[in-house]
């Protein structure tokens, strides 16, 4: 069994509610940080954890604090991201639902160190469940004097309200998460100036994800020299990993970074395996934004080291042989799964959710979805893979956000790893035209 | 063609904007907690009230109602309401079936939901059976995926779809429908 540490009491019954949460340890990290800490130290304890952003970029939450502009006289914001929208991703949901006090724990004491009195957590919209649950817990959290003016009776005031996005991908990515709380269209801005400058309302903001927040109350309980021992070098810590997919146990795993990828895929601890005894195809490890690796990638590294769980070791190999731990939403694939079919859904996806500012990926994505669309369903020509090839990296690196090298990434990392069933497509187009054909695999020993 | 489509969404209801005074107060509630001068800030929350109130679309006149509350001009709020994909301009169905179509749910089954559903109530995507109680919409990821097959009734989530368990949730639609009086659905026409 792994270390758990935000979901060390997700068993306890009733742990949803402020007094249960209350009774074990809970907002003990509060009275911590508001009673014996200055801001400075709790940013100071969270450098010292090595906590990253649990969102997907992986940025040392301590720094990203430390940029802060703290010398204007502007009010400063902390925006929490639970736009959790990238396909795979069901973590933060998991969260919310089951422990949001962790959330509202982490929100007052990040509150507190950037030395914000007005915090929003930006909920997808179609999360109204959750955004009732967080309504909810920040009441019972006003209540017990744990919001409010004058936190337990020290001269800090906090308050925290919950906002509700619109049906926006887009709108995980910050700048454009500010745009939308702000009322408008979710179009990412030009950065620099970064929010920690320039931010919400043009003042000074950090936007973290709620993974990342709901760290920050344990990390301040435990020290973040202890937390840091956990997991390996510079991935420090457990990781929220939501699995989905051809697995048996779908679901949301806390795991210690650096557990090995095959342990996560074959144990009965975490995935169990692949459902109805199958092979495994492939994995896209963090969110359909990051590359796909094929089965013998995802376990071991082209160098042939046991692949692991931790930001370094999952990019191992660049994207040559390696991917990303993005926001850990792990995408299993049978050996019956038609990667260019699920390619072309991916691209489907992000045509969809472009906002339509930069021409590259407002262009790029439908084009893509396009000629995806025509192989797929047996009108390919033998030129369309390298245009996909071409079109995916004249989007990458071209665009104001990452949204533009999120779409490129998955196109060119299938037709790296998975080219022959993209010609396969080509040249047998009377064999894949039903949606539902047999695997490549099946079809080529008949066929080739 | 794209003129003919704004004009159709443009057209104005002779209905009056009428929002009740428990609504009036929410909106109020929601403007005061962005700092003076930032009350735009709270026309997504707002939007989403006002398109559940009147009728789960957002017609123009309660558009224009929204810019007048917040004090900011039409254009901003029209713009807000095409980006967004859960506010809608056109009527659907009472009940809106939201399956989503991404690959994580795709890949466990998503695409045989959505075919069942679209078989059984006899429409496409888009569309609204003739009784105007259901509208089928395929979307994008709902972040379910560890819960796949997933759809959105309204606001609720179903999940871990079967056929089997498709032909309840309709029936128990229908029956809730027969309770409730069904919406009228004179926009049914589509636009384009």
């Amino acid at each position: 069994m792994g270390r758990k540490i935000l979901l060390e009491h997700i068993d306890v019954p009733g742990i949803k509610t402020f007094d249960v949460y209350r009774a074990n340890k809970g907002y003990s990290a509060v009275e911590k940080a508001l009673k014996t800490m200055s801001p400075d130290e709790v940013i100071e304890e969270v450098k010292k954890s090595g906590l990253r952003g649990r969102g997907g970029a992986g940025f040392p939450t301590g720094l990203k604090w430390s940029f802060l502009d703290r010398k204007t006289n502007n009010p400063r914001y902390l925006v929490c991201n639970a736009d959790e929208s990238e396909p795979g991703t069901f973590k933060d949901r998991y969260l919310i639902d089951h422990i949001p006090h962790l959330l509202i724990e982490g929100l007052i004491v990040s509150s507190y160190a950037l030395g914000c009195n007005a915090t929003f957590v930006y909920v997808r919209g179609e999360f109204k469940t959750q955004i009732g649950i967080l309504e909810q817990a920040v009441a019972e959290a006003r209540k017990a004097g744990f919001l409010g003016k004058n936190i337990l009776g020290t001269n800090y005031s906090l308050e925290i309200y919950v906002h509700s996005g619109a049906g926006a991908y887009i709108c995980g990515e910050e700048t454009a998460l500010l745009e939308s709380l702000e009322g408008k269209r979710g179009n990412p801005r030009i950065k620099p100036p970064f929010p920690a400058v320039k931010g919400l309302y043009d003042c000074p903001t950090v936007v973290n994800n709620v993974e990342t927040l709901a760290a920050v109350g344990p990390i301040i309980n435990m020290g973040g020299p202890e937390y840091a021992k956990i997991g390996i070098g510079r991935s420090t810590g457990t990781k929220l990993i939501s699995a989905c997919g051809n697995i048996n146990k779908p679901g949301v795993y806390e795991i210690e970074l650096g557990l090995p990828v095959s342990e996560f895929l074959f144990s009965e601890e975490y995935c169990g395996g692949i459902k109805g005894g199958k092979q495994l195809k492939a994995v896209i490890p963090g969110g359909s934004s990051v590359p796909v690796l094929p089965a013998k990638l995802i376990t071991t590294t082209a160098a042939g080291e046991p692949r692991l769980m931790s930001y370094e070791s999952l990019a191992e190999g660049g994207f040559v042989s390696g991917t990303m731990m993005g926001s850990g939403g792990f995408i299993v694939y049978d050996a019956d799964a038609c990667m260019v079919r699920s390619t072309w859904n991916f691209s489907r996806f992000y045509h969809h959710e472009s906002c339509g500012q930069c021409s590259p990926c407002r262009e790029g994505t439908g084009w893509m979805e396009k000629v995806l669309h025509r192989i797929e369903n047996g009108h390919g020509r033998q030129e369309d893979i390298d245009l996909l090839v071409s079109i995916a990296a004249k989007i990458e690196g071209n665009t104001i956000c990452p949204l533009g090298d999120a779409a490129a990434w998955p196109v060119a990392s299938a037709i790296r790893h998975f080219r022959e069933e993209f010609e396969f497509h080509v040249n047998y187009p009377e064999l894949v035209r039903d949606p539902k054909h047999q695997p490549i695999s099946k079809l080529a020993q008949v066929h080739v | 063609m794209a003129l003919r489509i704004q004009h159709k969404i443009f057209e104005r209801d002779n209905q009056p904007v009428e929002f009740s005074k428990e609504t009036l107060a929410k909106f109020r509630k929601l403007i005061g907690r962005y700092p003076e001068g930032r009350q735009k800030s709270a026309l997504l929350p707002i939007l989403h009230i006002a398109q559940e109130e009147s009728g789960g679309h957002l017609r123009v006149d309660v558009m224009d109602f929204v810019a007048d509350l917040l004090k900011i001009q039409p254009v901003e709020v029209y713009e807000v309401a095409t980006f967004y994909t859960q506010f809608r301009l056109e009527n659907t169905g009472k009940f809106l079936l939201e399956v989503c179509r991404t690959a994580p749910c795709a890949i466990c089954g998503g695409e045989d939901i959505f075919e069942y559903l679209s078989e059984k109530l006899g429409i496409t995507d888009g569309e609204t059976t003739p009784d105007g109680l259901f509208t089928l919409q395929g979307v994008e990821c709902l972040g379910a995926c560890g819960y796949a097959p997933v759809m959105q009734v309204n606001t609720e989530f179903e999940e871990n779809l079967t056929n089997e368990k498709i032909d309840r949730i309709l029936s128990e639609l229908r029956s809730k429908a027969n309770v409730d009086k069904p919406k009228e659905s004179k926009w049914a026409e589509k636009f384009c």
